[in-house]
């Protein structure tokens, strides 16, 4: 149990990392692409827009956080 | 055109992590001896070597937009994390990968470990992890680029280049790469990963890029403009910070 706890632990450090609204954010993302796409609509924007406002809110949350 | 960026994607990120590799296993050659280093590094390349072989064809038999779509949006969820740290770092708000003073760290832990028997299983735990955590990486990469484009073979092959090159000038230079631009590579790479998992996520998910293959480069644009713009709002930050100290 507790080396199943450690393995999953590695691949959320690995992949998720440090923020995980990114993942939650891209994830959705690729949903919402994906059904839009599937429906008739080629959101080709949506993506690069949604990853532009995710590392964005990232980023600045740190930095608003560091700020005196 | 994607083959020279899926292999300039790979043997940049493989060059980062073999640099990193390199700073441990020295570290652990000149304080432990180069036999148990070797070993540890003879042992990790062959779990490694194990993984892409089983995991990079198993990945060609999977229908391409399925692959697409899940490799796609692990490697941007990925991806991001690697830019959101170099941004970090370009801009000041994260302390600069510095391989002078990890080698002196790992130096300093492995001789207080103190007397090492006939069987040196520290120095050799601790190159194998050194090797085979940051090869994953790699063959995280090589898997995912080499899966998606249906060419494994072109981004073994790049790491394979960089493992050359890295291993070459280790050996001239027998000490850890300090002059390497290591945080640049990694915002390079950063951008590469999630450039590539945009564009294959969407691919995969049924979207239609304008201009087809060649939008990768429009994407990889976009990306660099956010990253940059995000540095120069960073470094102002920074700047505001270290002033109210």
């Amino acid at each position: 149990m507790k080396w199943l706890k450690r393995f999953g632990s590695f691949w959320y450090d690995f992949i998720v990392g440090d923020d995980w609204r990114i993942a939650v954010g891209v994830v959705s993302a690729v949903a919402i692409v994906y059904l839009a796409a599937h429906r008739g609509f080629n959101g080709w924007w949506i993506l690069p827009f949604a990853v532009a406002i995710l590392l964005s809110f990232s980023v600045v949350r740190l930095m608003r956080d560091r700020l005196p | 055109m994607h083959s020279v960026v899926l292999f300039a994607a790979a043997f940049l990120a493989c060059s980062v992590e073999m640099v990193e590799a390199l700073t441990i296993v020295l570290a652990v050659a000149v304080t432990r001896g180069w036999r148990s280093a070797t070993w540890g590094i003879a042992a990790a390349l062959g779990c490694l070597a194990l993984i892409v072989s089983i995991f990079g064809p198993a990945l060609s038999h999977l229908p391409i937009n399925s692959l697409r779509l899940v490799v796609g949006t692990v490697l941007l969820i990925f991806g991001l994390q690697w830019l959101r740290k170099a941004v970090l770092r370009a801009s000041g708000l994260k302390a600069l990968h510095d391989e002078a003073a990890i080698y002196e760290e790992n130096v300093a832990q492995l001789r207080a470990k103190g007397e090492r028997s006939e069987h040196d299983w520290y120095g050799f735990t601790v190159a194998f992890k050194g090797v085979f955590l940051e090869g994953l990486e790699v063959a995280f990469i090589i898997v995912t680029f080499g899966g998606t484009q249906r060419n494994v073979g072109l981004a073994a092959l790049a790491a394979s280049a960089a493992l050359v090159v890295v291993l070459i000038a280790g050996i001239l230079v027998h000490a850890p790469l300090t002059r390497v631009p290591e945080n640049a590579l990694k915002f390079v790479v950063g951008i590469m990963l999630t450039s590539f998992g945009i564009f294959w996520s969407a691919e995969g998910a049924g979207v239609a890029w304008p201009g087809s293959d060649a939008s990768i480069l429009m994407v990889i644009a976009f990306v660099v403009g956010i990253a940059v713009g995000l540095v120069a709002v960073g470094r102002r930050t920074h700047v505001a910070e270290v002033a109210s100290q």
